[in-house]
């Protein structure tokens, strides 16, 4: 590095020198195989080098004369070093950091001009606001300051990502708790703003309040797949035509242990049922992810996948959790239940089921009489239509004569010794039934 | 070649402790150096083991399971979500001798060297002994006191029960506790009778789990007495006095940092270029707890 110090910069500054020059240099390496980027492109012939951006080609360059255009169309040679030399090459991260600053909208003097005003440019990943600036390290507080003036981007402008929640996009970084390892994504995203355990990355629920700064640019996709595991690696399958789904029918009869009692769901007589799967699981409103998964590759559900930015390519751990569970209640037969309740009572148990769908319960004010999912509401009702636990003092199951539901095991078994302790791999639960 | 860790563990759905263990042994490998990427999956958390090979950059992964013993999940379940073509036998072991395999995985260009469970491994031993020394804040502990290695146990899976007892064994026969006794939460000998086992006044209990929750923090102190039933999650003293013994309750094991050096090992044994040690050997240097 900083071979180049002692060339003369025709362009700007001394702080430009270096980087600038080693970038050239490094272009000019490349002119046998030729290069061909964001409107820039450089080979050799017969004549020379030759360089073009556009509205401009010079032909038959010598080493001092490529060096002299490069430096006239810099923003073009400094992009090209920035993305085949500083950033990323993993093609899924090289992929995303493109997507985020929307590099392949605009030229690069445009490009970075744009990310080098305001705020630069932020783009939306789930709940995920990611902005990238084109920074002075050297003028910005914080860790990178000491930076050395010799960095291959010569004018010392670095890509700097700040990562935030959306609903935080417009708060001052300085006004979140900050974080700079981006490892600290996987625990951020393990509570919500409650203190509730997120089971699902990818629920809508992810907490606000902190913020990344300064990130660089591997350290951002470091932070997002710690919010959203997997998110960038399959979008990217997705986008170059190879994301391997496996649907439905496929993931369930490769389950074993507790959860393959999931397989005798399918019966042959349709897929309503993994559509109610997916409207309970798989709507926007509970997870960012966009289904790209069906029943099988043949037979579409009923249901929208979503217009989350990032796939979902299988059903995950949760729905296939859930759906052991429904396997089995769902094995029920209807019954007849005769029950006395008024209008509004009906109505009120309707709102109460859409309250605790929708998530709404936390929300319902406490002296809200007019809802019927208030819990003064609710006592009410239990206090009047419930008789020893039972709607309307109606058995639920009448051979037994009352109690409980047909649903009779506990919860832990739905764990299956995933409370981790270690049990889990010794077949406790799993390998049962 | 560039090389990965990619450390495999149960997680949970309920239980935001499950995968605190993963997480903060991969900080501490990463933390000390030790490889270049490292990189945790989850059979009930995210990125989801079918997730995870593709998240990995390096062409080389070293898989290693964060489980105690060797049975359904490290035999069955990994394999097959990660796409390895991988059948018990390729172990050839009876239940302690897991050692690595090399395959091809089917969905991604990489290979991977899957490696048995930390919980197996030999260097397992000297975790148990340090969690015994951490409870009981002495690091000279054994002399004078018993040393109980509690397992869940099944009759489902003999491997189970086998991992404990040899660690027990290894443990016993470098004569440093007093007595050291393996027991079980479902099979016998059963850690309900914990007392019955040992003459020492001090016993250090340890159960082999790589992770605290319903197990380690309600079943076993309840079935030693530690904490009436019910009492909550994780209400025990240490020590505690019961049937005029002191009982040290250490909880999961597989909290314990130097678990991170196991981990090392296992990639170590499998042909990983990589330090073997974190700094969890010298006192207070490692990441704490994770939080």
């Amino acid at each position: 590095m900083g071979v180049g110090t002692e060339m003369v910069d025709r362009n700007g500054s001394n702080g430009e020198t270096g980087g600038l020059a080693e970038a050239v240099a490094s272009l000019r390496a490349v002119a046998d195989e030729g290069a061909d980027f964001d409107g820039l492109a450089v080979r050799r012939d017969g004549e020379g080098l030759r360089l073009s951006v556009p509205g401009a080609e010079y032909r038959g360059l010598g080493t001092e004369e490529f060096a002299a255009r490069a430096h006239e169309h810099a923003a073009y040679v400094r992009e090209w070093y920035v993305w085949h030399q500083q950033m990323p090459q993993e093609p899924a991260q090289w992929d995303f950091l493109r997507w985020v600053e929307r590099a392949d909208e605009c030229h690069p003097p445009d490009r970075r001009g744009r990310l080098t005003r305001g705020g630069g440019v932020a783009r939306e990943w789930g709940q995920l606001s990611v902005q990238v600036r084109l920074a002075d390290p050297e003028r910005e507080h914080g860790r990178d300051s000491g930076e050395g003036s010799l960095d291959a981007d010569g004018d010392r402008r670095r890509r700097r990502y700040t990562l935030r929640h959306v609903d935080d996009a417009d708060m001052p970084a300085v006004q979140l708790e900050g974080y700079t390892d981006p490892h600290d994504a996987r625990r951020l995203r393990k509570e919500d703003d409650r203190g509730r355990y997120r089971p699902l990355s990818t629920a809508p629920t992810l907490q606000r309040g902190w913020a990344f700064v300064g990130l660089e640019p591997a350290e951002l996709v470091r932070a997002v797949e710690g919010f959203y595991p997997a998110t960038v690696t399959n979008w990217h399958h997705e986008r170059e035509g190879e994301l391997d789904v496996t649907h439905w029918e496929e993931t369930v009869a490769r389950q074993t242990g507790i959860y393959g009692i999931v397989q005798t769901w399918n019966r042959g007589e349709g897929h309503e049922h993994v559509d109610r799967v997916a409207e309970a699981c798989c709507d926007d409103s509970q997870c960012l992810k966009r289904r790209e998964w069906e029943y099988d590759a043949d037979t579409p559900l009923s249901v929208d996948g979503g217009d989350g930015v990032f796939p979902c390519r299988e059903p995950c751990s949760l729905v296939v959790a859930a759906a052991r569970r429904w396997t089995r209640l769902e094995a029920e037969e209807s019954r007849t239940y005769e029950f006395e309740l008024t209008p509004s009572e009906k109505a009120q148990v309707e709102e109460i089921v859409d309250a605790v769908a929708d998530g709404r319960v936390g929300e319902v004010r406490e002296a809200d009489f007019a809802d019927g999912a208030n819990r003064y509401r609710a006592r009410f009702l239990r206090a009047k239509r419930f008789e020893d636990g039972d709607l309307c003092g109606v058995p639920t199951d009448r051979d037994e004569g009352g109690g409980s539901g047909g649903d009779t095991d506990d919860s832990a078994g739905e764990e299956a010794g995933g409370d981790g302790d270690g049990a889990a791999d010794d077949g406790c639960g799993e390998s049962e039934g | 070649m560039s090389e990965a860790l990619l450390v495999v563990a149960h997680g949970s759905h309920l239980n935001p402790a499950s995968s605190a263990p993963a997480q903060d042994h991969a900080d501490r490998i990463r933390a000390a150096g030790a490889v270049g990427e490292v990189r945790e999956a989850h059979w009930k958390e995210e990125p989801s083991l079918r997730n995870s090979l593709r998240t990995v950059v390096a062409e080389e992964v070293y898989v290693v399971p964060l489980f105690v013993s060797e049975g359904y999940f490290t035999e069955e379940v990994i394999p097959r979500e990660l796409r390895l073509d991988f059948e018990a036998g390729d172990w050839d072991s009876e239940g302690t001798g897991a050692g690595s395999v090399t395959v091809e995985p089917a969905d991604v260009d990489k290979t991977v060297h899957y490696c048995g469970p930390v919980g197996t491994h030999d260097a397992m031993s000297d975790v148990i002994v340090r969690r015994a020394e951490s409870v009981t804040g002495d690091p000279g502990v054994g002399p004078g006191a018993g040393l109980a290695v509690v397992g869940h146990g099944t009759k489902r899976n003999e491997n189970s029960a086998k991992a404990v007892e040899y660690h027990a064994d290894r443990i016993r026969g470098r004569d440093r506790f007093a007595e050291v006794q393996a027991l079980f939460m479902d099979e016998e000998p059963e850690v309900d009778d914990l007392t019955d086992y040992f003459r020492s006044d001090d016993i250090v209990v340890v159960p082999l789990f790589i992770a605290d929750g319903y197990h380690t923090q309600e079943d076993i102190p309840e079935d030693i007495g530690l904490s009436e039933d019910g009492s909550g999650r994780g209400e025990y003293d240490v020590p505690a006095r019961v049937d005029g013994h002191d009982i040290w309750y250490a909880g999961a094991v597989g909290t314990e940092p130097l678990m991170a050096d196991v981990i090392l090992e296992r990639a170590a044994d499998a042909g990983a270029d990589l330090e073997t040690r974190t700094e969890a050997d010298a006192p207070e240097s490692a990441r704490g707890g994770g939080d």
